[in-house]
């Protein structure tokens, strides 16, 4: 599968489907800090994604001090 | 073929996101409507406005300021837009760029003051010229605009987006060094006193993930890059702690920051009236200040006088250190 990450922006090829939550943790990514779109889809943690699926992880931490 | 195992618990429609601190699934429909319901508690808890109040919301062109600017639309509020050019490079440009964009496809009001063409300095020239964190600069420049943004144009309340994380980390580091003024401060709404207006925070009940899909599923385009001066700081470690903190106890953050509420900040309330000083007027523009001149009229003085500093170069400078 292609997957897009972001902070720095890059795209990285991975082989072998697995769940959203496998991916993150695979990644070593916060489940908490990222949302998984899968083919312009939101998806939840327990979604399966397979090698043809073009996949999005974005950051959804932000901001400075306040 | 791909599963989509999880369904929602409203519905029972395909599931978008789970929510672990909710033990819960949504589909788009109801995260939206739960994204409503929780924005509309707060409000309603915290006594933040009614529908007749004309609000201005702070909006920098991410997520949780056009959420929260879409939201309050959404719910029938009176809300106009206030956006601040700081001047940080092409993270500036591409920010101001959604937010014109979403205030133009929904017909809304905009009002808009850039940091060097409005006050002759921007954060990364700021930071260099006053020895200042830039995140400090920049929090200084915000606050002092919206607020005289707000009373000049009549605004009953300034709006941000600052959410659940935003608060938690803010108190996770208050409570680390024991900063009992700040906690004692650190409120969803303040009240308007002494020449300030009015400010609340009507996302403090929802998470970035929250605010993250909301945009997602509403089309609201924002900047999903992190502002680069901000990449690295002691609020984001905070943030990333809190999280981890979330994984293994998820409703964590939300307990931390709710019970504070509940609990702590009514204890507080004592020290925080007592140690109200004495606010006069700043010699240079009037606003609310403790000094003579106010924090941000000194900060123009020497910024607006120093030679412009690219945003590269505070970027080595962070690099370095």
């Amino acid at each position: 599968m292609k997957v897009l990450l972001r902070n720095p922006k890059r795209e990285v090829e991975l082989a072998g489907g697995r769940s959203v939550n496998r991916l993150l943790d695979d990644l070593e990514l916060s489940r908490e800090a990222h949302l998984i779109i899968r083919n312009g889809t939101l998806v939840p943690g327990d979604a399966r994604l397979e090698d043809e699926d073009v996949i999005e992880v974005r950051p959804v931490v932000s901001g400075g001090s306040t | 073929m791909t599963a989509q195992p999880s369904r929602c618990r409203v519905c029972k429609a395909p599931a978008v996101i789970d929510l672990p601190r909710h033990n819960a699934n949504f589909c788009a429909e109801h995260l939206v409507q739960l994204c409503s319901r929780q924005m509309a508690k707060a409000i309603e808890d915290w006594e933040m406005f009614t529908p007749d109040d004309r609000l201005l919301v702070a909006v920098s062109g991410g997520k949780d300021s056009l959420a929260v600017w879409d939201m309050l639309i959404e719910a029938g509020y009176r809300a106009d837009g206030l956006y601040l050019g700081l001047g940080i490079g092409e993270y500036s440009d591409d920010s101001g760029g959604y937010v014109r964009r979403f205030a133009a496809s929904r017909g809304l009001k905009l009002i808009t003051i850039d940091l060097r063409d409005d006050y002759g300095y921007d954060v990364p020239t700021a930071a260099v010229a006053t020895r200042r964190v830039p995140c400090s600069a920049c929090g200084l420049s915000k606050r002092h605009l919206f607020d005289r943004a707000a009373i000049e144009g009549g605004y009953d309340a300034v709006v941000t987006g600052h959410n659940l994380d935003d608060e938690a980390a803010v108190l996770f580091g208050n409570t680390l060094r024991w900063e009992i003024d700040y906690l004692g401060r650190q409120l969803p709404v303040l009240p308007a006193a002494n020449g300030f207006p009015r400010k609340c925070k009507p996302l403090v009940r929802l998470t970035e993930r929250e605010m993250a899909a909301y945009c997602l599923i509403r089309g609201i385009d924002y900047v999903v890059e992190e502002c680069p001066i901000a990449a690295g700081n002691r609020h984001l470690g905070y943030k990333e702690a809190l999280n981890e903190i979330e994984r293994r106890s998820p409703g964590a953050k939300a307990a931390f920051y709710l019970n504070f509420l509940n609990k702590m900040s009514p204890l507080l309330a004592e020290h925080t009236a007592s140690a109200r000083g004495d606010v006069g007027s700043c010699a240079g523009c009037g606003a609310p200040t403790t000094g003579d001149v106010c924090a941000f009229c000194r900060l123009v003085e020497k910024s607006s006088t120093h030679e412009a500093v690219p945003v590269e170069i505070v970027l080595d400078t962070r690099i370095r250190r």
